[in-house]
């Protein structure tokens, strides 16, 4: 194991990472504006992943172009939900709000499963055998547009919550909802809104990630778990910590993968965890609540 | 107030005469289903102890099953050592992964969905931890060795028939409601209470939060460890990845949640529900033949539930039956 296998070992990892970031900018958006923590977030990401694969296998769309549509359809079932049933759930306690998203995720999953069956399923496209070459790195290209295209979404919904007249409004429902009505802002709709963008960004994430692993409905859970601790990792509720953390959980997947063994790799990702909750517990970059 | 002239005392020992006469006339279909029932009402007690009366929420308790399972199995397979006394060493085990968990989480201000997260993470983390250790047969299982004879009931051992695993179970269910019931009443029990509902103004009035959280995770730690024991010797075969999935966390708390949390009744009568409708489901699923309608159709009955009776079954149960309120 030389120097230039772990060059390329870190850069695999620092481009998925970029791409569990994007699932996990969701998650935070939803839990910093809302404070309800989407247990169903994994489902999403199925369902998502699901959609890139039928539109790829029966429209021939590929998983780049076809972002905007199943980003949309996200945005669609997110906005939904928020409005017709998580909204009634605002102010209850965490666990009611935990089991009332997790039997929605036993919904998901099961339609899914009934839908498309237990097999894992995945996409060939001409790009998952090439790679690029950089001096002594070598890149699959897949990689290389899954990890900047989810740069790319990340810009675009920063900009959004700094330019838009929109975004301004759900940051001031995040600051205090109380005064953001107040000032006559339809709180119930941005609500929906950020739902809806929430799960926007796990659409987007899940086409990325279609290029890059096999889909299964009992993947769900894992991306559930794996989006927590990318928010806790990096804050929840901050954009660049969402992106900090898919980073560094990309980074220790790859590096315990090769290192130890693949199948001790979600303990790293545990491990990490739990030393971030004890020593940041707002997240590397969370602000003190 | 005499036991005798309680209504709800009535009520309870009429079940209890119940569910002891049953194996009479029961078989072993039914009985293995009032087993689930009985176990899953266990371990939703000893949750509830730290969550409903504390107030601290725990989404890994999966761990303390797991770590009560592995222990009473393993020292069995390696050694012979009888169940209850593999249950010590497995309370012991739990205790520590509790005080653990406890002191890192309570210490450095973890609470609310981040404590109920670092909960998960440390039995994810134990489960992968188990997948790879030999001893416990790693990722390929731990499987215990049948009786020698089938027929005989050996209570020491844990080995023998579904009736006397029914008899265990329910002793163990009644032990813990009596328990939970005796934990509710006394001083540390109001300070639980104290702490779930305001925990700084608690603090305000002189307890010591910390030893009184730290009581609650310690008691709730052992107690679901002694269930991961019976689960062992019930099932006789144990992988980590079922005995400590998330999936068994969820499942392990969502009769109490159902139920009523915080009540004495509600575990036992959300495992009743739950195990009720998911028979019952399983049954229509055979019917209509389609994989997954039973998933969703149970999906929805539990969102239905949270959205007609946040508050839990039985607080709405009790007041139609018109039982003496209160906090119980």
């Amino acid at each position: 194991m030389d120097a230039t296998f772990f060059m390329n070992v870190i850069s695999a990892g620092l481009l998925t990472g970029l791409v569990y970031g994007l699932m996990a900018l969701g998650l935070s958006v939803i839990f910093g504006v809302m404070r309800v923590v989407n247990f169903a977030h994994g489902d999403m990401m199925v369902v998502a992943m699901y959609a890139a694969f039928l539109l790829y296998t029966k429209l021939g769309i590929s998983p780049v172009p076809a972002l905007p549509l199943v980003a949309g359809l996200l945005f669609v079932m997110g906005y939904l939900l928020q409005r017709l049933l998580i909204n009634r759930f605002l102010g209850a306690t965490e666990h009611i709000q935990f089991l009332l998203l997790l039997s929605l995720a036993i919904i998901i999953t099961n339609i899914v499963l009934m839908v498309f069956g237990p097999d894992a399923r995945n996409i060939q496209l001409d790009a998952s055998f090439e790679s690029y070459s950089l001096g002594p790195l070598i890149l699959d290209k897949v990689r290389v547009i899954a990890a900047f295209t989810a740069g790319g979404v990340a810009m675009l919904l920063w900009a959004f919550f700094r330019y838009t007249t929109t975004g301004t409004a759900i940051r001031a429902c995040a600051d205090n909802p109380v005064g953001a009505r107040v000032v006559g802002l339809d709180v119930e709709k941005l609500y929906a809104v950020t739902f809806g963008i929430g799960a926007a960004c796990v659409g987007a994430a899940g086409c990325l990630l279609l290029l890059l692993v096999d889909v299964h409905p009992h993947l769900s859970s894992d991306y559930t778990l794996l989006g927590f601790i990318i928010v806790i990792l990096g804050g929840l509720g901050s954009l660049g910590g969402a992106l900090l953390g898919g980073i560094l959980v990309g980074l220790s997947e790859a590096l315990s993968g090769v290192l130890i063994s693949p199948s001790l790799k979600s303990m790293f990702s545990f491990g990490l965890l739990i030393l971030v909750l004890l020593l940041r517990p707002q997240g590397i970059l969370g602000k003190k609540p | 107030m005499s036991l005798l002239h309680d209504r709800r005392a009535q009520l309870l020992l009429g079940l209890l005469a119940l569910m002891a006469l049953v194996p009479l006339a029961a078989g072993d279909y039914l009985l293995s289903i009032l087993i689930t029932v009985l176990i899953q009402a266990y371990l939703g007690m000893s949750w509830n102890v730290m969550m409903g009366f504390a107030g601290q929420f725990s989404l890994g308790h999966a761990l303390y099953v797991g770590l009560g399972a592995y222990a009473g199995g393993a020292l069995f397979v390696h050694y012979g050592t009888p169940p209850w006394i593999g249950a010590i060493a497995g309370m012991a085990v739990s205790v520590l992964a509790g005080t653990v968990i406890g002191t890192l989480g309570f210490r450095f201000k973890v609470m609310g969905v981040y404590f109920a997260l670092l909960t998960i993470a440390f039995a994810e983390f134990t489960r992968v931890l188990f997948d790879h250790w030999g001893w416990v047969g790693a990722s390929s299982g731990l499987f215990l060795p049948p009786a020698a004879n089938a027929s005989a009931d050996n209570l020491w051992l844990l080995r023998g028939s579904a009736t006397m695993f029914y008899y265990v179970a329910l002793g163990m269910t009644v032990a813990a409601f009596w328990f939970s019931r005796a934990l509710l009443m006394r001083r540390i029990g109001y300070y639980w209470q104290a702490i779930r509902e305001d925990q700084d103004a608690a603090d305000a009035l002189g307890i010591d939060v910390f030893r009184t959280k730290m009581i609650a995770v310690l008691i709730s730690a052992a107690m679901t460890s002694l269930g991961g024991v019976f689960l062992a010797f019930f099932n006789n075969n144990l992988y980590p990845e079922s005995i400590f999935s998330m999936h068994r966390s969820i499942e392990l708390i969502l009769g109490t949640i159902i139920g009523g949390i915080g009540t004495l009744f509600g575990p036992i009568l959300g495992a009743v529900v739950l195990t009720a409708l998911g028979e019952g489901l399983t049954i229509l699923g055979a019917h209509i033949g389609i994989d997954g309608v039973k998933q969703i159709a149970y999906g929805i009955c539990l969102m239905l539930i949270l959205i007609l009776k946040p508050g839990g079954l039985w607080p709405w149960l009790r007041s139609r039956l018109g039982l003496a309120g209160g906090t119980r």
